[in-house]
């Protein structure tokens, strides 16, 4: 009897989804704007966390080296350096390649190249950027190279300087604005979703007021509860899916577009991003459009069942 | 099998639509409710749905108080009753055949007996034509009888039948009559509410008259005291 049932309740959800077309058309444009304000959610998150990477990397402590510093040493401590769990990255700038890029960046400015020639010796020593995995850890990084640590005390005397506190003002205040973004963008992410969520179900709502009358018919010919609510519920989750279909087929076009014209812009290939997570970002808008709608109708239907 | 005890019903907005009602129905019987617009007859069908609860007096069906019915008892007992209503009532959105369908699925009966029963049943009331239309693509007389028709589709212990002429002409009159009379004739209890004088003289069995949510008369309770 469960599948006769199970049967019944599908294909009568099916026809009245499918007769009440006016009603399944409005549902369904609701519903696609909520998986869509949903979806679009997911890959601002993606471009937010793109933006903070790329700002990320290029902030990093640079040590700069006495002129005369042996560079197997510097190069000894490169690897100490990336050794350690905080560090993402080490790149060492030697002396003469410290020089051409000084050369380069003043290629117009005669007198500066002309003071450099007349110093004879390259004045510069090497120089090792270090990129931490979180800009939090950059504290961590400096207190290695100039607290009271092996790597320090053995290293004091090739190293001329270490930029950490000069740096230390722009990575606290990137620290902050990272912290900012990522809760201006989840309260953002929480109100447009609860927007979202309130008009889908105010519009199935509405939906179900218009079967008011046919509910308590149905209740006064003998049907239980759970009869009259279940087409409810296949009919709430149709509006689900078929609004999931319609929001992939917006955004395969729409991510394909920026993925070919914005990702120098936004930092991130949105199309290769969409796609490569199509299934976790995808399928949890799936999830999502179903429960709606199933939860929307169910709370819907309740209040006219008491017949 | 029916019993109204002492009951009363007031509305919210203080209209009393019955004042300390009593009355028995026996099984098989053919009741006839008659009385003016506003005497009370819809609301005491509404009693015996279990669709309203009395503010006062009990109201039995088979010795249970149905006031004190949860869901699930009050879903069987709609299933023993059929019911047409005045203003028909049908399911706009389903065709005929599948408005009597629906009633046989809601009581949990099989595929082949609603394959085999609706086409025979909506031939009875001569709708077999008219089964895939919508109650919309329907006259007031086919409506009225798409009603009669999952009203005793299940084979109900009892008929509540609100006005069921109300919207109809002479013709169609008689044919509604007929009908609930031979299904009166298959052990079927009766209970038929109506303004119409014409339709009294038809049905001619035990006859209850209200007025003002009262009843000022029961003509077989009258001739058992002669």
């Amino acid at each position: 009897m469960f599948w006769i049932r199970l049967k019944r309740v599908i294909k009568s959800g099916w026809i009245n989804f499918r007769r009440n077309s006016v009603v399944s058309y409005a549902a369904i444009l609701v519903t696609t704007i909520t998986l869509t304000v949903v979806t679009g959610i997911f890959l601002f998150q993606a471009i937010l966390n793109a933006t903070i990477a790329n700002v990320q990397s290029k902030v990093d402590i640079a040590v700069y080296f006495t002129a005369d510093a042996p560079e197997d040493q510097i190069l000894s401590l490169s690897s100490d350096l990336e050794k350690l769990p905080e560090v993402a990255n080490v790149q060492y700038i030697s002396a003469d390649q410290q020089v051409l890029a000084f050369r380069d960046r003043h290629s117009n400015d005669y007198l500066t190249l002309q003071a450099l020639d007349e110093l004879g010796d390259n004045p510069f020593g090497g120089l090792l950027q270090v990129t931490a995995k979180d800009s939090s850890q950059y504290d961590a990084i400096a207190q290695v190279l100039q607290g009271d640590t092996d790597i320090a005390r053995s290293n004091s005397q090739i190293i001329e300087r270490i930029n950490y506190s000069q740096n230390k003002t722009i990575i606290d205040k990137l620290n902050s604005l990272i912290f900012s973004a990522r809760r201006v963008g989840l309260i953002s992410t929480l109100i447009l979703a609860i927007v979202s969520i309130i008009i889908m179900h105010t519009t199935i709502r509405l939906s179900i007021y218009m079967a008011r009358e046919e509910i308590g018919i149905m209740r006064l010919v003998g049907a239980s509860g759970s009869y009259v609510r279940a087409p409810f519920l296949v009919q709430g989750m149709l509006y689900g899916a078929f609004a999931w279909l319609l929001t992939n087929l917006l955004f395969f076009p729409l991510t394909y577009f920026a993925g070919q014209r914005l990702t120098d812009l936004l930092g991130i290939n949105l199309y290769s991003y969409y796609i490569s997570h199509l299934f976790s970002v995808s399928g949890l808008v799936l999830i999502i459009g179903l429960l709606l709608g199933m939860i929307s109708s169910l709370l819907a239907v309740r209040r006219y069942l008491n017949v | 099998m029916i019993k109204f005890v002492n009951v009363s019903k007031v509305y919210p907005n203080g209209a009393v639509a019955l004042e300390n009602v009593n009355l028995d129905i026996e099984k098989g019987e053919f009741v006839t409710i008659v009385g003016p617009s506003g005497a009370g007859k819809t609301t005491l069908n509404k009693l015996i749905l279990a669709e309203e609860e009395p503010t006062e007096g009990t109201v039995l069906f088979e010795n249970e108080d149905i006031d004190a019915f949860n869901n699930a008892e009050t879903t069987r007992l709609r299933r023993r009753i059929g019911t047409i209503f005045q203003e028909f009532r049908l399911l706009p959105n389903k065709t005929a055949y599948e408005n009597i369908a629906f009633a046989m699925e809601a009581a949990g009966k099989s595929d082949e007996e609603i394959v085999s029963d609706v086409p025979h049943v909506l031939q009875l009331v001569d709708l077999q034509d008219r089964m895939f239309h919508f109650p919309g693509q329907l006259s007031g007389g086919e409506k009225q009888r798409l009603a009669i028709a999952r009203a005793i589709i299940n084979q109900p212990e009892v008929l509540l039948a609100d006005e069921p002429t109300g919207n109809l002409d002479s013709r169609n009159t008689d044919e509604v009559i007929e009908i609930l009379k031979k299904i009166n004739d298959l052990g079927t209890t009766v209970v038929l509410t109506t303004h119409d004088p014409q339709l009294i003289k038809a049905v001619g069995q035990r006859i209850i008259s209200m007025e003002r949510g009262r009843i000022v008369g029961d003509e077989e309770k009258a001739r058992t005291r002669i």
